[in-house]
């Protein structure tokens, strides 16, 4: 009688066991959530919060309308959303032929090769765009150097504005464009650029119809991930930009070191991070988030 | 050389003439990615306030100025302890996690994977003023602790991404023959699973140091007094006017990243074979 509803009860006891064995190797991430959730989410959710509240401490979208009503701040957005886009779009003029020579190069030398792209990768952000700061400056390098070709006559101002932003973002962010764009072009079988040629397309043209296309998804993770991490950046426009570039997150700062005014901040937070999820939603769709984000590694 | 430009380039048959332009642009790209960071080596022995390049006379002045600077000497140590700390906290929470989310077939395991590297989704600016809010409500802000913890946070999701790579093509039937020859989890973990992921570990455990240690925006909020950071100090510095100094530390830093990268390619080769 026992042994019949044994069945039973043991199937019931193997599924209680495999249900604990999987809580318990979920528990192995509780440490790592509770840190991200600690750290990153209350904290988050706080802010969001508080940007709701008015200076006397009730409800008010005062903060979201000062955003719309105020010129510097929308400003500040035009700032952010220039910068973003032409990084984006310098680092596909100069990322794409990059990417495309050392994807026709054989494994070896393209393995040489792509050295020069990673080490920037991995040298701190904080001393790549010091050098730019050194060879940009008024007796710089870059000024002295095109004054000896004869590129200009006198040293021009080409760092704490907007252009020596510019060249600051690009380099920092060229690897970021690259390294998806690379492993996606790789991907390209290349007996579709024989049977174009073959089929009478001329080099140009199996390019264009064939290659381009074909690399489009790594170039649009590239392009969102290179327009995100333009959006929420700090350093290099803060350096470079010697205060004539103003960007969101330097708001945001300078909203809680100058003025303790943590509305405005987590206001201009929250937009900051919706402008980021959607981009990054947009990501999604084109290819998984961490093949880009371990794509470098 | 002039035969080789008449050669078929790929597989359209375009000859190496036809696109040379392709090779010299990327030469030059390529030079400028490299060389900002280069010429800083030589500027940085520059005895002049301006830092020529090349440097008229050579001096090691700006090294001095750093060695013998009691500020700059202790935000080296803070660094190399926060990174050294991070690296050890980072390190073991993430295998962990990865390890848990490669195993456990629970539902929802996706939403774990995607909140667990949210923070290097997030703006760094939003994280700084996020962590900077608790740590003035427990108290630590500029303590060692709350750097590590926040550190932590940021090299989280590296050390998840490439030991969980890791894991996925590592062959789980190794550890069930541990485990069934009597080892508990644990065991059947550290001393065969392990082993055979160490690599990514490492990898994941110097790219948590370098994550730290590189760190600039949420340090310049949360540290600072005795425990203000290498970065932090030379971040402000930058702000106000173009220190030498900062030539030499850069120079230094270069070399502690180089360091890193070389071991890990070390490691990746001894990997490959």
């Amino acid at each position: 009688m026992a042994a019949i509803e044994g069945t039973g009860m043991n199937a019931d006891g193997l599924r209680r066991d495999g249900f604990l064995e999987r809580m318990k190797l979920f528990g192995l991430c509780s440490p790592a959530i509770l840190l991200v959730l600690v750290i990153l989410v209350i904290p988050a959710g706080w802010l969001a919060y508080v940007s709701f509240l008015g200076a006397d401490g009730q409800f008010s979208m005062e903060n979201y309308s000062r955003m719309i009503s105020r010129k510097s701040y929308m400003r500040i957005f035009i700032t952010t959303f220039e910068v973003s886009f032409m990084t984006t779009g310098i680092c596909v003029l100069i990322g794409y032929p990059l990417a495309y020579f050392l994807s026709q190069l054989p494994a070896r030398i393209a393995n040489i090769c792509m050295i020069t792209v990673l080490l920037p990768f991995w040298t701190s952000l904080l001393v790549r765009t010091y050098a730019w700061l050194v060879l940009l400056q008024k007796k710089g390098l870059v000024n002295t150097f095109a004054i000896e070709l004869g590129l200009w006559d006198e040293p021009i101002k080409i760092v704490h504005n907007m252009t020596g932003t510019l060249i600051g973002m690009v380099h920092i962010m060229l690897p970021f464009l690259v390294l998806p764009l690379y492993a996606s072009m790789k991907a390209v079988n290349r007996d579709y650029m024989k049977a174009a040629s073959n089929l009478g397309a001329n080099p140009v043209s199996a390019f264009w119809t064939i290659f381009f296309p074909l690399s489009t998804p790594g170039l649009f993770a590239g392009m969102l991930i290179v327009f995100v991490l333009c959006l929420g950046f700090y350093v290099t426009p803060a350096v470079l930009g010697g205060g004539k570039v103003i960007m969101v997150s330097m708001k945001i700062a300078s909203n809680i070191e100058l003025f303790v005014n943590w509305g405005a901040a987590s206001a201009l937070g929250v937009v900051l991070l919706v402008l980021t999820i959607g981009a990054l939603w947009l990501t999604s769709r084109f290819v998984r988030l961490e093949q880009i984000v371990g794509g470098g590694h | 050389m002039l035969k080789w430009l008449r050669e078929p380039a790929s597989e359209t048959q375009i000859t190496h003439g036809a696109r040379l332009w392709l090779y010299i642009v990327a030469t030059v790209i390529m030079i400028l990615l490299v060389a900002p960071t280069l010429i800083v080596v030589p500027m940085s022995f520059s005895d002049s306030q301006y830092l020529e390049f090349p440097p008229e006379t050579w001096s090691t002045r700006w090294y001095e100025h750093y060695f013998t600077s009691p500020e700059w000497m202790s935000a080296t140590v803070t660094s190399f302890q926060a990174a050294i700390l991070t690296m050890l906290v980072a390190t073991p929470i993430g295998i962990l996690a990865a390890y848990g989310l490669h195993t456990s077939s629970m539902a929802y395991i996706r939403l774990v994977f995607v909140l667990l590297i949210t923070p290097m989704m997030v703006p760094l600016i939003l994280v700084a003023i996020g962590a900077f809010y608790v740590f003035v409500k427990v108290n630590i802000v500029h303590s060692l602790f709350g750097l590590v913890l926040a550190h932590s946070l940021l090299a989280l999701p590296l050390v998840v991404i490439v030991t969980g790579s890791a894991l996925k093509s590592y062959d789980m039937n190794l550890e069930m023959a541990a485990r069934s020859l009597g080892a508990p989890r644990w065991k059947a973990f550290l001393t065969v699973t392990l082993p055979q992921i160490r690599f990514a570990a490492i990898t994941a455990a110097l790219l948590s140091f370098l994550t730290s240690f590189d760190e600039v925006v949420v340090a310049m909020f949360i540290s600072g007094g005795d425990n203000a950071t290498l970065t932090r100090n030379m971040f402000n510095a930058l702000r106000d006017q173009i220190d030498p100094t900062i030539a030499s530390i850069s120079t230094i830093m270069v070399l502690v990243t180089s360091l890193l990268m070389i071991l890990s390619q070390l490691f990746g080769r001894a990997k490959g074979s």
